[in-house]
């Protein structure tokens, strides 16, 4: 069972969303985060003042899979957040220990 | 504005009243416009000039209620331009200090300010109620309306002129000591410069005029807090090396609710102060007051884009308030270009106050020092510059504007002085990095998970 984690631009959430849902990669969770890799940020301006936001807003998925799947679904996610201009981010993949379902007590793959 | 009158002076009326009238009848010609003894305020009730009065009043107790929506205004506005982690404190303090203000008014700030005769620079005031009965206070004897609702068109007027200093203390200032200064600045000090003109003293004999309060508020609640951030002191982290580094307001739908929410309470701080309902006199104002408040909107905006290279949205809105603060000295008595020309030189000027006063690290989180100080200032002059009035002067608004902010100023100051000595004005470190909401009050304004944090 494999965790995989993926720093993406946030308007490609739906993308990466339905990709994953097209090769039955069910739940995934997803936060807002900020981040930034070799992107430059950028200079604003508030009332007269100039500062320099380093870090850009992104959107975290994490996926758990089985490890027949976790290749088919970092593709569909490289894929489908890709845009080819610096900042697309940036995909993890973790080996997970243990998954349960809490309403069931299933575990193992069968908790994915 | 014009001058209060009390049981003395009605009294006097009355006499004055009781002579032309005997006069008059004795030419068989109708009773002069003055308005004739009554025997009870129901008595009044049956008089033709009962229907005015009733429209007049009633259109002074409405401003009372746009001037007290200003709160909302100010309290929002404030929240928006300060950080999520001081929204609690933000409003608290808002919340407060209209109830202070009003509550102190009573108790001695309405009286002290407006005490008929007196030496012309300061007089002792005392509770403000009086008998109901009265016909001498409760009939057009008085004035166009009752003085009960004097005291609250004016009771909130003394709330707003205090209420200008929240904001540029916001994010640093001890809770308890800010409730303190508060009741001190409304309470012994406002009444005072007030008196000096719209009470009938020195300045009043000197021709100086402030139709709705660009000095004895604006410009006395805008240096007062001036005063205050400098023993204060900035922002932790504000200015850091030499530079300015921004502080982001939290939420700019709320700064613009809280700009528009004061724009609209304007029309009755503004339109309130010709103290009748007349239709001529209150129309001109509402339209001088709006022209100002638009171009101020745009000065400020473009002048922003200009200098910045991109439009700052909250220098648009500080513009808005400018041009309201700049034309409030003369809404009645300048003419309709005048009108516009002085919110566009109020809009620019409140451009370059806010950048100067962050220049010499002088920390107002929402430029209050700039637009009711300075631009306070501003308003003040253009009378003496555009005003209709021949005997409006240069010299006497000068003198006037000076001798209101700097006691404001100075007294501010040594308030601040002394309750820093005795309880401390400013938040510890930890705390102002860790939010006032929790050291303050132990509370949360957005205890769930927001896109609003730090």
């Amino acid at each position: 069972m494999k965790l995989i984690i993926a720093i993406i631009k946030p308007f490609k959430l739906e993308e990466v969303k339905a990709a994953l849902a097209e090769i039955n990669v069910e739940g995934m969770t997803v936060t807002e985060v900020k981040g930034f890799g070799r992107q430059k940020g950028h200079t604003e301006i508030y009332r007269g003042s100039e500062y320099t936001v380093d870090f850009l807003p992104k959107v975290k998925i994490e996926v758990a899979t089985s490890d027949a799947l976790v290749g088919k679904a970092v593709d569909a996610i490289v894929k489908s957040a890709k845009t080819g201009k610096i900042g697309d981010g940036k995909v993890f993949v973790v080996p997970i220990e243990e998954v349960i379902r809490i309403r069931t007590d299933e575990r193992g793959e069968a908790a994915i | 504005m014009k001058l209060r009158s009390q049981h003395l002076i009605g009294g006097l009326k009355m006499a004055g009243i009781f002579a032309t009238l005997a006069l008059a009848s004795a030419f068989g010609q109708e009773a002069a416009a003055e308005a004739p003894a009554y025997a009870s305020y129901e008595a009044f009730a049956e008089t033709p000039a009962f229907t005015t009065f009733a429209v007049n009043n009633l259109w002074i107790l409405i401003s009372a209620m746009f001037v007290f929506l200003m709160h909302l205004g100010f309290a929002t506005l404030e929240s928006g331009l300060t950080q999520s982690k001081n929204t609690v404190n933000v409003l608290f303090k808002n919340l407060l200090v209209v109830c202070i203000g009003i509550l102190t008014y009573a108790l001695y700030g309405f009286n002290a300010m407006y005490p008929g005769d007196f030496n012309g620079f300061f007089a002792l005031g005392s509770w403000f109620g009086v008998d109901n009965a009265d016909v001498s206070l409760m009939t057009d004897t008085y004035a166009a309306y009752t003085w009960w609702t004097d005291f609250i068109f004016q009771a909130m007027f003394a709330a707003t002129a205090a209420t200008i200093v929240s904001g540029a203390v916001a994010e640093r200032v001890k809770f308890g000591t800010f409730l303190v200064y508060t009741i001190l600045l409304v309470t012994f000090v406002y009444p005072m410069t007030g008196s000096w003109k719209w009470g009938g003293g020195w300045l009043d004999a000197k021709g100086f005029y402030d139709f709705a309060g660009s000095t004895l508020v604006h410009g006395f609640g805008g240096f007062a807090a001036l005063a205050a951030v400098m023993v204060l002191g900035p922002r932790r982290g504000k200015y850091v090396d030499g530079k300015i580094r921004p502080i982001l307001g939290h939420s700019m739908p709320l700064a613009m609710i809280g700009v528009l929410l004061l724009w609209l309470g304007w029309y009755g701080f503004n339109g309130g102060s010709v103290l009748s309902a007349d239709p001529r006199g209150v129309s001109y104002v509402f339209v001088t007051t709006t022209l100002a408040a638009a171009a101020g909107a745009l000065a400020a905006s473009f002048t922003s884009w200009i200098v910045l290279k991109k439009p700052d949205f909250s220098m648009g809105l500080n513009g808005v308030l400018a041009g309201l603060v700049g034309i409030t000295a003369g809404a009645d008595t300048v003419g309709m270009a005048a009108s516009i020309i002085i919110g566009l030189i109020a809009g620019v000027i409140v451009f370059f106050s806010i950048l100067f006063f962050d220049r010499i690290k002088i920390d107002d989180p929402v430029g209050a020092i700039s637009v009711h100080g300075v631009c306070g200032i501003w308003g003040t002059l253009a009378v003496g510059i555009f005003s209709i009035n021949e005997e409006h002067s240069f010299g006497a608004q000068l003198i006037g504007c000076l001798a209101v902010i700097v006691t404001g100023f100075v007294a501010s100051y040594i308030i601040c002085l002394v309750l820093k000595a005795i309880m401390g004005i400013r938040v510890s470190a930890e705390e102002e990095t860790n939010g006032l909401d929790i050291g303050e009050h132990g509370n949360e304004a957005y205890p769930d998970f927001t896109a609003a944090h730090k």
